[in-house]
């Protein structure tokens, strides 16, 4: 389908017309999304994509996106969109098949800036070997979003044999994370223009359904997966403690952090272990699989500087303790209120 | 990452950890104050207090400006906010502290106050320059670390003519709050706490320098050492004070040399006698009514006084009576030891002030200790 009628990528906006409804939504849509997004389920032209599903375990996942600023070191919003739902998926044990995106544009935003946020997400996507098989289009007035808001759905299929659960962590487990803590939050924070911050560190967006594939082959009952998102590795280890029934110890001289980001969160004051990922997941693995495990991941590009950080302990009151690099003791926590609003 | 990795060597904490197991003697106890909220937060992020000899306890100060503010003083910080007309600006943590039924600056602003937070007196005066038409009132808190920059602050919008610029002024001073904790509240010699040592901030004596704690030595026989705030600053000054006792000396020390001068910052504390009195009181949370122990606007700025240019009725609010803070404060109970500790009283939905800062003993004792149930015995 083609609508006729010139839309200036270069130097147009969105306005009210564009979610409209009509001709110059309909030329918006295939300027921008069809094109970048290309597939023949998209192509259809149909409100809904249609596609055949063999049987087998199914997941589904959602997520919105807001972050602040829309493009920041190592990323922006069009690949956050798409890797942080794949890891979704993948985190499930899941290989993520289709996504869908809903857009909420801002009246004004620049077209230019529009088809390259579409563009990053394209190539997210390619890069995961998903399909952006459906989506929709919404413009609010100028003052009433800010740029762009983008959602995500995603559904995927899960291997037989593989089924990674939040519940599933079990005393004398061990506890792994992918790589180093905290790249994204404080590439956020260094690209926010009220905290002159300047720490050359690029954001660790990025799908991690590659790594998830190696780790469920060489771990296949590998108890549970969890990206580490807002909230940070603490968040984590919290959630996954509530829903196991059981407590958690990290080892602190063991928790990879560059030392950039060591510096930075030391003079704002933070704990990389609340600081914000989205290219990096928690694996909570039975003791004769962790070793394999932690194989599997240094094996691949993303989890090169993969760790064992600690273990699964028998706690009713399902705290999470660190010992400290000095030999002592102390809990990590949930975060109090709001470290960092719109981070991803 | 330099001047901080140094001060968190592992193998030098563990030194240092054997040297205070030494230094003990195992037939007393010791009890060390650290005043100081950021070393409360220090000790138990770094999970120091493990590192110490089982008969050395330390107890928490009063030394959390947000902890120390009385209720009335936030009750008139929540008044002038709703007011129309002004903006309040205020740090980030005073603005969750609970005030009386469930008010708070942060609820205020909810319900549509302008209530700014900043991270630096200086905003509040460009936000005074941006709006000349709103009221920009700062809610000064803080002991003399944050007093100066108020001062500053003040002398800017005098500069500048500035008249839309004022202060509510809650400054308090570290020396009255230690005095009065080694006095009783009664006066000498009623001492709730029995503190053989006094860990003295860091910060606050980069301003004031190490002078104003001689009395304590000289009069009290307080031993004090002036610590930094990386573990291995304060495991030293730990044993500073641990050294003294045994050797039944009583001096105030400095461990914390790379930033403090024992006279103190002359520039900052003229800059702070040229703008600021002395009050002849002011009440404190936990500690009560204690003497020229805060500072109110001089006369030669009192154009800039938030109580002077608007009518503000001085609130007398109880705490929550179930709420031990004030104890907690004068060292005389540990956190744990509250009724409301982690159970009605959380960081999520504090009901005393301590709970609020991370500089508050119960909510650095909710982060990081709570596996820790009521405390063992307490000192002799």
């Amino acid at each position: 389908m083609s609508v006729g009628g010139r839309l200036d990528l270069k130097h147009g906006r969105v306005d009210m017309t564009h979610g409209g409804g009509g001709r110059a939504m309909a030329r918006l849509i295939d300027g921008v999304f069809r094109d970048a997004f290309a597939n023949p389920r998209l192509a259809a032209g149909n409100d809904a994509a249609a596609f055949d599903w063999p049987g087998g375990r199914t997941v589904m996942t959602t997520d919105s996106y807001v972050v602040s600023p829309l493009a920041f070191p190592g990323g922006d919003i069009g690949a956050l969109a798409v890797n942080g739902t794949v890891n979704d998926l993948a985190t499930a044990g899941a290989v993520p098949v289709y996504l869908s995106a809903g857009f909420v544009l801002e009246e004004g935003l620049p077209l230019a800036a529009l088809c390259g946020y579409v563009h990053s997400m394209a190539r997210a996507a390619e890069a995961a070997g998903v399909e952006i098989v459906t989506g929709d289009t919404k413009v609010v007035e100028r003052g009433k979003a800010d740029g762009l808001y983008i959602n995500t759905a995603g559904i995927g299929r899960v291997p037989d044999g593989v089924g990674p659960s939040c519940d599933r962590a079990r005393p004398g487990d061990k506890l792994l994370v992918s790589g180093p803590l905290g790249d994204h939050g404080v590439a956020i924070l260094s690209a926010r223009a009220d905290l002159a911050l300047d720490a050359g560190i690029v954001s660790d967006t990025a799908a991690l359904n590659g790594l998830v594939a190696e780790m469920v082959a060489a771990a296949p009952d590998v108890r549970v997966l969890r990206d580490l998102t807002r909230g940070g590795l603490a968040a984590a280890c919290n959630e996954l403690a509530q829903a196991s029934g059981v407590g958690m110890t990290l080892d602190q001289a063991a928790l990879p952090v560059r030392r950039e980001v060591a510096a930075a969160c030391e003079v704002l004051g933070l704990d990389p272990v609340h600081v914000a990922n989205e290219g990096r997941l928690l694996a909570i693995a039975a003791p004769g699989d962790a070793d394999a495990l932690l194989a599997a991941m240094r094996a691949h590009p993303l989890g090169r500087e993969a760790a064992l950080v600690g273990e699964v302990t028998d706690d009713d009151r399902r705290l999470v303790e660190m010992r400290t690099a000095f030999g002592g003791r102390r809990l990590v926590d949930w975060l109090n209120g709001e470290q960092l609003p719109r981070i991803c | 990452m330099k001047w901080t990795q140094e001060f968190r060597d592992g193998s030098l904490a563990q030194g240092l950890a054997e040297a205070l197991a030494a230094e003990a003697d195992p037939d007393r106890r010791y009890a060390f104050m650290e005043f100081c909220g950021g070393h409360t937060h220090a000790l138990y992020e770094h999970g120091l207090l493990d590192l110490l000899p089982g008969n050395l306890r330390m107890v928490h100060g009063p030394g959390c400006p947000v902890c120390v503010l009385p209720i009335g003083r936030l009750e008139q910080a929540i008044d002038l906010a709703k007011r129309p007309g002004v903006t309040l600006c205020a740090y980030g943590d005073v603005l969750r502290v609970p005030a009386s039924k469930g008010r708070s600056l942060q609820s205020a602003r909810a319900e549509g106050a302008e209530v700014r937070m900043i991270t630096s007196a200086l905003e509040a005066v460009a936000l005074a320059r941006q709006q000349p038409e709103r009221e920009v009132v700062l809610f000064a808190i803080g002991f003399e670390t944050t007093t100066p920059p108020t001062a500053l602050a003040v002398e800017q919008a005098a500069g500048e003519g500035l008249a839309n610029f004022s202060v509510l002024c809650n400054h308090v001073l570290t020396p009255a709050a230690m005095r009065r904790i080694l006095a009783g509240t009664e006066g000498a010699g009623t001492r709730e706490v029995a503190i053989d040592g006094l860990v003295g901030p860091g910060h606050v004596s980069t301003v004031i320098g190490t002078q104003p704690y001689e009395t304590f030595a000289r009069d009290f026989g307080c031993p004090v050492a002036v610590a930094g705030f990386e573990p291995l600053d304060l495991l030293q000054a730990i044993l500073m004070l641990l050294r003294q006792v045994n050797a039944g000396r009583a001096a105030v020390e400095l461990q914390y040399g790379r930033a403090v001068r024992p006279e103190g910052n002359r520039t900052a504390l003229d800059l702070m006698a040229r703008v600021f009195a002395l009050r002849d009181r002011f009440e404190w949370r936990g500690l009560g009514e204690v003497p020229q122990s805060a500072l109110t606007l001089a006369e030669a700025y009192a154009g800039f006084d938030a109580e002077r240019r608007f009518d503000l009725p001085e609130a007398q609010v109880q705490d929550n009576p179930a709420c031990i803070c004030g104890d907690v404060l004068r060292g005389a109970a540990d956190p744990p030891d509250c009724k409301l500790f982690a159970s009605a009283c959380t960081p999520d939905r504090p009901l005393g002030s301590c709970m609020v800062s991370p500089e508050g003993a119960c909510a650095a004792h909710y982060a990081y200790r709570r596996f820790d149930a009521r405390r063992e015995a307490a000192a002799p």
